[in-house]
C-alpha cells in the first residue's frame, strides 16, 4: 500500500513533469492538470479496461472448455447407461396386491425403491419412488390417485406418473411390467421426458 | 499483427473487440443451453443426443478459442 504524499492534494505544479508517471486518463489531460483525488487512485484507465476484457474472455473461454468437458461426461455416461440392461425380476404375486394397494419393491438394484400399484381399472403400475424434481421418495395417495412429493409439495397423476402439480416437469421412472402364470414380473425400466 | 500496424483506430478496435467479447459470450450461453437440454434428456432416458451435442459444443469452444485468439492478437498486453 503507498503511502500519502506529505502534502494532499499533492501540488503537481511545482514538481518536474518528467518526473511524473506516464499515465493515460480518460479525459485525455496530463496528470498535472488532474484533480487532486486521482493521485490517491492513479489507475491508468484505458489501460486497465483492456486488460478487464482480455481477462473476462479468457475466463468465458474456459468456463466454455468446463461445459464441454461436462458435455462429454453426460456421453460417456449415457454409453454406460445404454449397455446396462437390467434382468426381468419376479416382484409379487397378482392376488398379493388387492385393488387400490400399492407395495414398495425394489428393481433393478437393491437400492431402487418403486412404487407398484394396483390400480382400480385392475392394471398394474409400477414407478421409480425418487421425485424427478430432486430425488425425495414420493408416497401414494391412493384416495386421490395420485402420488405426492412431500419435500416440495410434487404430485404425479397415478394412473401415468406423469406430474401434475408442483416443482416436477418429468414423470416419474416408469418400471415395464409383465404378468405370467399369476406373477407380476418387471421386465425393464423407462425414462421419461415428458 | 500489432494494435499500430493492423490498420484500425482505436475506436475501430474497440468495436471489434466488443464484437468478439459479444460472440464469445453469446456461444458460451450456447454452451450452457446445450448443456442443461442434454441432462433434461439424459435423465428423461434420451440417450442418443448425448454424443452430436458433445460434438456440437467441442465446435462452439473452438470458436470461442479462435474468437479469443483474434481478441489477443487485436490487444496484446
Amino acid at each position: 500500500m503507498q503511502d500519502h504524499p506529505a502534502e494532499f492534494p499533492p501540488d503537481y505544479a511545482s514538481q518536474d513533469p518528467a518526473a511524473l508517471p506516464r499515465i493515460r486518463f480518460p479525459d485525455g489531460r496530463s496528470e498535472p492538470d488532474q484533480p487532486g483525488w486521482r493521485h490517491a487512485f492513479p489507475i491508468d484507465w484505458a489501460r486497465d479496461q483492456v486488460v478487464s476484457r482480455r481477462d473476462f474472455t479468457r475466463l468465458m473461454v474456459l468456463t466454455g472448455l468446463a461445459f464441454t468437458v461436462a458435455q462429454f461426461g453426460v456421453g460417456l455416461a449415457s454409453l454406460r447407461a445404454g449397455r446396462a440392461r437390467p434382468e426381468p425380476k419376479a416382484l409379487a404375486r397378482v392376488e398379493e396386491i388387492p385393488v387400490g394397494e400399492t407395495v414398495r419393491l425394489h428393481y433393478p438394484g437393491p437400492r431402487d425403491p418403486i412404487l407398484l400399484t394396483h390400480l382400480s381399472t385392475g392394471a398394474f403400475v409400477a414407478y421409480g419412488q425418487l421425485c424427478t424434481h430432486l430425488q425425495c421418495p414420493v408416497v401414494p395417495r391412493a384416495e386421490l390417485g395420485r402420488l405426492e412429493c412431500p419435500c416440495h409439495n410434487g404430485w404425479f397423476d397415478m394412473a401415468e406418473g406423469r406430474p401434475m402439480a408442483g416443482p416436477p416437469r418429468r414423470p416419474l421412472t416408469r418400471i415395464q411390467l409383465e404378468i405370467r402364470d399369476g406373477v407380476i414380473h418387471a421386465t425393464g425400466v423407462e425414462e421419461r421426458t415428458a | 499483427m500489432s494494435p499500430a500496424d493492423d490498420g484500425h483506430t482505436p475506436d475501430q478496435r474497440g468495436i471489434l473487440l466488443d464484437g468478439i467479447l459479444f460472440l464469445v459470450g453469446l456461444i458460451l450461453m450456447l454452451q450452457l443451453w446445450l448443456l442443461t437440454a442434454t441432462m433434461e434428456a439424459f435423465l428423461g432416458g434420451d440417450l442418443e443426443i448425448a454424443w452430436p451435442a458433445a460434438l456440437a459444443s467441442l465446435a462452439c469452444q473452438a470458436l470461442n478459442l479462435g474468437l479469443w485468439r483474434i481478441l489477443g492478437a487485436l490487444d496484446p498486453r
